[in-house]
């Protein structure tokens, strides 16, 4: 990992490690009111955070900020140690290409088969085709759709296509991770199979990543919950303990209204953040 | 009110007619730095090239007929009937070979890129791109602007040739003429600015087909609807622009060369 300016270290806190993420008084807007309003919030090394909220309050306008997707309008935005804010586009290429990110609804490329769609990066890059297959069989071993290697995507179901989205993120051992709201619009059992995967790739890669979902089940699951590499399946903590490197982010209509661990989650007074966890 | 309607007409206009140029500069400018994606310019090369060689052979074929059949009936009253051969070839050279072949490729490839690029804004398929790390202005509209362009140039070659062999075949199967005299009239009339004219709007009308299909796929919003959308102002701006540029290289060749 690169070196990082000394900007990005929380510098009240003694040896701290420097954030991988850092938003600073971040704006967004399109036309009419702002999107993102003064935001602030770091994602530290091995850290994962989960933003949630309801639909519509700027969740994934966030996410598609942290790696320069959308440009603010004021504030900045750290990602390795590198303001992002006002960077070309050309410069963020690079950027980008070390970080993964899951879409809502998958995002893969209709026309390309899943074996291509995997390997996308690394066929830009020119990795020659057998260490390419390989890879991709690993990526896809990983979320357990080996079989599919020579499908299309048109051809797979809704939480496949997403597992196969995370397979893409994945394959190059990305830096940092970002979900937007993998879980949306699946069925339960499904929606458990892409968290125990988001759990599988925490406790194993141990990546930082942000989680978007409005799903709090999901988001108590990933808290409460540890992956077993001898079961190779997510267990329950024992004995009530959480997750100390998953925290939570609130964003209600552009503000940011709550960061903290899940027992302060619980604890908060603010009445939106009680109503929405009711 | 009315006035502000216009203000904010007059604004969105000026604005798209920037971005337009800066999209359209990006994109040529990728062409001189890495990495430039030669496999996707052939595999477009062969969508555009290849796809739309039978439209414009039988477009092409027809135009030259009716060129002929037309002409005949006029040059006959000046018993001037000979020189049909000459009409057909000017006409197509000059002038339809190149319009016509732009017209035909807009409808069938402006539209195919703004839709295909279109739905893949709307499914978030560009922003994945860019997640990978991919600059999707080099990746795919870079390689459509190049192969738009080289293709159309070779189709309106072709056009030109299917124009002249329907008006031959028009000339010597109806009207009963000579057939070396048509091909005679028809090659010996020809001069050098009249070829350039002919081959430099195919370039022009090339890269204007793909770069407005690419602009308007590219800054799709508004779900299915608006690649519907999209698809439409690709076309409708597409085939305007190819006549009204060449109106303008029309203009600026009849000055030059005087003819």
């Amino acid at each position: 990992m690169s070196e990082w300016p000394a900007s990005v270290v929380d510098s009240a806190v003694p040896g701290a490690t420097p954030a991988v993420v850092q938003f600073r008084d971040v704006v967004v807007s399109f036309e009419g009111p702002p999107v993102l309003r003064g935001v602030s919030f770091s994602v530290g090394p091995r850290e994962t955070r989960i933003l949630l909220g309801p639909a519509g309050v700027g969740k994934s306008v966030l996410l598609k900020a942290t790696n320069g997707l959308i440009c603010p309008e004021a504030g900045s935005i750290f990602l390795f140690g590198e303001d992002i804010a006002r960077m070309k586009e050309g410069s963020l290429f690079a950027l980008r290409a070390r970080t993964g990110m899951v879409f809502q609804e998958g995002a893969l490329f209709d026309s390309l088969s899943v074996r291509d769609n995997v390997a996308y990066q690394l066929i830009q890059e020119r990795v020659p085709d057998d260490e390419i297959d390989h890879r991709v069989q690993e990526a896809l071993k990983f979320v357990g759709l080996e079989h599919t290697f020579s499908l299309f995507p048109g051809s797979l179901s809704g939480g496949m296509r997403r597992r196969v989205a995370i397979a893409r993120a994945l394959i190059r051992n990305p830096e940092l991770l970002l979900y937007d709201s993998p879980t949306g619009g699946l069925d339960p059992v499904t929606s458990t199979t892409i968290i125990e995967l988001i759990v599988k790739q925490r406790d194993f890669y141990k990546t930082p990543s942000i989680l978007v979902t409005h799903r709090l089940q999901d988001a108590f699951t990933m808290v409460t919950h540890r992956y077993d590499a001898e079961k190779d399946a997510m267990v329950p903590l024992p004995g009530g303990e959480t997750d100390a490197n998953t925290t939570f982010l609130m964003l209600n209509e552009g503000k940011l209204i709550f960061d903290g661990n899940i027992d302060q989650l619980v604890d908060s007074q603010d009445p939106f953040v009680k109503e929405f966890l009711e | 009110m009315a006035f502000e309607k216009i203000d904010s007409t007059a604004k969105e206009l000026v604005y798209t007619v920037q971005d337009y140029f800066l999209f359209s500069l990006r994109a040529v400018l990728n062409l001189f730095s890495r990495p430039v994606y030669w496999a996707d310019m052939i595999i477009q090369s062969d969508i555009i090239g290849v796809g739309s060689a039978t439209i414009v052979i039988f477009a092409g074929f027809f135009t030259g007929g009716v060129l002929a059949v037309q002409s005949a009936a006029t040059l006959a009253a000046f018993g001037a009937t000979a020189v049909t051969g000459r009409f057909v070839a000017m006409s197509m050279i000059r002038e339809l070979g190149a319009v016509l072949t732009g017209i035909m490729v807009s409808g069938r490839n402006a539209s195919s890129m703004a839709s295909e690029l279109g739905s893949m804004v709307v499914t978030e398929q560009i922003d994945a791109m860019r997640a990978l790390g991919v600059d999707p202005i080099r990746k795919l509209v870079t390689p459509r602007i190049f192969a738009c362009v080289t293709m159309l140039f070779f189709l309106t070659i072709v056009s030109d040739f299917c124009g002249i062999l329907g008006g031959a075949a028009v000339t010597v199967f109806m009207n009963h003429q000579n057939g070396t005299q048509y091909f005679s009239m028809a090659y010996e009339f020809l001069q050098f600015p009249d070829i350039l004219q002919g081959l430099v709007k195919p370039l022009l009308f090339g890269f204007l087909i793909a770069s407005i299909g690419c602009f308007y796929g590219m800054r799709t919003t508004g779900g299915t609807q608006g690649v519907g959308r999209s698809t439409i102002q690709a076309v409708v701006w597409a085939s305007v622009m190819i006549i009204f540029s060449d109106l303008l290289v029309s203009i600026v060749m009849v000055s030059i060369f005087s003819r």
